[in-house]
C-alpha cells in the first residue's frame, strides 16, 4: 500500500538507487515534470534569487565563522583580522554583508510580486504564511548577525532592539535581563546571538524554505493572470499552459542569476559599504557602552518598521504597532475578498491601494533612516496609518470594486 | 493485525497518562535550557548592588562609586542648592521628570529619596560622557543664570543639581537616577529598589 519503489522503472545503476531512494521520482516531481505556468514574467526571478542568496549566506557564513571570535573582547578585532589578514577574508565578509542587503531586496520584491498577482489566495495560503515566517526568521537572523562585529552600531542597535522587550508590562525588565544574560548588553549577549545566528536560525530558515517549496509544489505556481493552469489539462494530465520547470525555467532563472550576479558583485567589489547603507559608518568603531552614537538608525531593511516604532509616542504601543505591521501580513489571504487574484483584473481601487502602499513603504524606509524632527515624525505617523489602512480596508475595497473578466487560459 | 479483544478504555487511559507524564517530563527538560540563558553567577557578581558609606560626605561635596560599569554620584546638597532647584525650572526641558529616567520614588522636585542626598548615574544622556560637577555660581563660562549643576565638557550639555537637563543643549533627557535604598541613615545600597510602602 502507498509508496511503490521506483515508479518510473529505471534500470541499471540508477535503477538500483531508485529501488532504494526516490531519486528519479524527486527529480521528475520537483524539476523536470513540475509544470509551471508558461507566462512567468520578470517578477518571477526573485524566488530563485532568494535561494541563491541564501546559499551565498550559508557558504560565506561557514567560512567567516572559521575566523570570527564571538567574544566581546575579541569580536571587533577578529572582524578586522578577517578584513586584513585572512586571504580573501574581505571578499568573504563583503559577500556576506552585501548578501544580507541583497536578501532583503529580493525578498521584498518577491513579496510585492505575491501581493500583485494574489499569490496568497486559496489554495496558496500556507505558501504565503510560510513565506511570512521566513521573513520573520530572516529579520531575526539579520539582527543577530548585525550585532556580531561588535561595532558601535552593533552594540547600540542591540541595546535598542532588546530594550523593546522591556516595554512589555510586568515581565518586561526581567525578560530583557534574561534575553541579554546580563544587566547590560555584554559578552553573554554577543555569544548567544552568535549561537542563534549560526545554528538556531539557519536551521529554522532552511526548514521553512523547504516547507514553502513543498507547499508550492503541492498546489502549483500562481502566475501573472492569477488563473489555475491545472483546470485545463491534456490527455496525459499535463496542464496545457504548463511547461516543465526544467529546462524552461532553469534556463530562465540562470539568465536572471547572471544579471543579478553582475549587479551584486559590482557592489561587493566596488561599493561594499553602499555609502553607509549596507555597512553603517559608526560600526567601524568598536562597541563602547559609555558612548552613545549621535544618531542610532537600523540598517535600511528594518527602517520602515523603525519609523513606525518611533511614530508612536508610547513605547509599549510603539512596539505593538511595529510587530503588528509584520504580523498583519499573515492574514492577507483572508483580507482580500476580490473575485479575481491578479492585479491585472482587479479594479482601480486595488491598483491605487497597492501603488500607494508601495510608495508609502519606501517613504517610511527613508524616514526610519533620518533623525527624527517634528515634520518627519508627523510624516511617519501618516505613513503608519496608510500602511495599516492598506490591510484593514482591503476586505472593503477588494470586494466593492468591479473587476475585469478573467481569461480561461493564460495570456502571453 | 487483529484488534479483537482490545480493551479500548484501558488503551485510552494508558495513552492519556503516558502523554501527561511525558508532558511533565518535557516541561522539566525545557527548564535547564531556559534557565541557562539567565545571568550567570559571574554576571550576577559583577552586576551586584554596591553599598556606599556617606557618613563622611560633607555638605556640597560629591562622592563617586561605580555600579555596573557606570559612575554613580552621591551629592549632599545644601539648603541653598535645594532652593535653587525651583529657581531654574523655567530653563529646564523636563522639570517635572515626566520622562522615565528615574524610579517612581525619585519622581519629585529633588529627584531623590531624601531631598538633601542626590544619587545619580554620572553619564550625560547625550553621548554618555561624564559631566563635570559645577556647584560654583555665578560662573562666567556657563551663562548669567547658572545656579550650580553639572556641565558636560564634550558637547556643552547642562544639568541642574537634580540632573535635570537644560533647554537648548544636545542632551535630550534628564540624567538617570539608579534604583537605590537606604540601609541606614549613612549607608546607601545602589542597585536595589526601595520598597514602596
Amino acid at each position: 500500500m502507498g509508496i511503490v519503489a521506483n515508479p518510473h522503472k529505471t534500470t541499471g545503476f540508477l535503477g538500483w538507487i531508485d529501488d532504494r531512494f526516490p531519486l528519479t521520482k524527486m527529480w521528475k516531481d520537483h524539476v523536470a515534470e513540475y509544470y509551471a505556468p508558461k507566462n512567468f514574467n520578470f517578477w518571477y526571478y526573485f524566488g530563485s534569487l532568494a535561494m541563491l542568496v541564501l546559499v551565498n549566506q550559508l557558504v560565506t557564513g561557514i567560512f567567516l565563522a572559521m575566523h570570527y571570535k564571538p567574544d566581546a573582547a575579541q569580536a571587533f578585532a577578529s572582524v578586522e583580522y578577517i578584513m586584513r589578514d585572512v586571504p580573501f577574508g574581505d571578499l568573504l565578509r563583503y559577500l556576506h554583508s552585501t548578501g544580507a542587503s541583497a536578501f532583503f531586496i529580493v525578498v521584498y520584491l518577491h513579496m510585492y510580486r505575491g501581493l500583485m498577482y494574489g499569490s496568497y489566495r486559496k489554495p496558496r495560503e500556507l505558501i504565503w504564511i510560510f513565506g511570512c515566517m521566513i521573513y520573520l526568521a530572516l529579520m531575526a537572523e539579520a539582527f543577530c548577525g548585525y550585532v556580531l562585529p561588535w561595532g558601535q552600531m552593533s552594540y547600540w542597535g542591540a541595546q535598542v532592539i532588546i530594550s523593546l522587550f522591556g516595554a512589555i508590562p510586568v515581565v518586561g525588565p526581567d525578560l530583557v535581563i534574561w534575553v541579554q544574560g546580563d544587566y547590560v548588553p555584554s559578552d553573554a549577549t554577543l555569544n548567544r546571538l552568535f549561537s542563534f545566528h549560526v545554528i538556531a536560525l539557519p536551521f529554522v530558515l532552511v526548514g521553512l524554505v523547504v516547507a514553502h517549496l513543498m507547499a508550492l509544489h503541492e498546489v502549483g505556481s500562481n502566475n501573472p493572470d492569477g488563473i489555475e493552469i491545472k483546470e485545463n489539462k491534456d490527455e496525459n494530465g499535463v496542464p496545457l499552459d504548463g511547461i516543465g520547470f526544467h529546462p524552461y525555467y532553469t534556463v530562465k532563472d540562470i539568465f536572471g542569476v547572471s544579471v543579478f550576479l553582475a549587479v551584486f558583485l559590482s557592489i561587493v567589489f566596488f561599493l561594499p559599504e553602499a555609502g553607509g547603507y549596507f555597512l553603517e559608518k559608526p560600526n567601524f568603531t568598536e562597541a563602547n557602552p559609555a558612548v552613545t552614537p549621535t544618531h542610532i538608525a537600523p540598517v535600511w531593511y528594518f527602517t520602515p518598521f523603525y519609523a513606525m516604532l518611533r511614530a508612536v509616542p508610547d513605547k509599549l504601543m510603539g512596539v505593538i504597532v511595529m510587530f503588528s505591521a509584520v504580523l498583519i501580513l499573515f492574514v492577507v489571504p483572508w483580507l482580500d475578498r476580490s473575485k479575481v487574484k491578479s492585479i491585472r483584473y482587479k479594479g482601480m481601487l486595488s491598483r491605487i491601494a497597492l501603488a500607494v502602499f508601495a510608495v508609502n513603504f519606501i517613504v517610511l524606509a527613508w524616514l526610519g533612516l533620518e533623525a527624527p524632527s517634528e515634520g518627519k515624525t508627523l510624516a511617519a505617523r501618516i505613513g503608519t496609518v496608510i500602511y495599516f489602512l492598506f490591510f484593514i480596508l482591503m476586505p472593503v475595497y477588494s470586494k466593492m470594486e468591479s473587476t475585469k473578466p478573467v481569461p480561461s487560459r493564460v495570456t502571453s | 493485525m487483529s484488534t479483537a479483544g482490545v480493551d479500548d478504555s484501558k488503551r485510552r487511559f494508558l495513552t492519556l497518562t503516558g502523554v501527561a507524564v511525558g508532558g511533565v517530563g518535557v516541561v522539566g527538560a525545557v527548564r535547564p535550557f531556559l534557565a541557562s540563558m539567565a545571568p550567570s553567577e559571574r554576571a550576577k557578581a559583577l552586576g551586584a548592588p554596591v553599598t556606599m558609606d556617606i557618613s563622611k560626605l560633607e555638605d556640597g561635596q560629591l562622592l563617586i562609586s561605580t555600579w555596573r560599569g557606570s559612575p554613580v554620584w552621591v551629592v549632599r546638597r545644601t539648603p541653598e542648592m535645594l532652593d535653587n532647584l525651583a529657581k531654574v525650572e523655567t530653563h529646564l526641558r523636563d522639570p517635572d521628570s515626566v520622562e522615565d529616567q528615574q524610579p517612581a520614588y525619585a519622581k519629585n522636585e529633588s529627584r531623590a529619596l531624601k531631598p538633601e542626598v542626590l544619587v545619580m548615574v554620572g553619564r550625560c544622556t547625550h553621548l554618555g560622557c561624564s559631566p563635570t560637577f559645577r556647584p560654583d555660581h555665578p560662573a562666567s563660562d556657563l551663562g548669567a543664570d547658572w545656579l550650580g549643576g553639572f556641565f558636560c565638557p564634550c558637547h556643552g550639555s547642562k544639568f541642574d543639581l537634580a540632573g535635570r537637563v537644560y533647554k537648548g543643549v544636545p542632551a535630550p533627557l534628564n540624567m538617570v537616577i539608579p534604583p537605590y535604598r537606604y540601609l541606614d541613615d549613612n549607608t546607601i545600597v545602589i542597585g536595589e529598589d526601595t520598597e514602596v510602602a
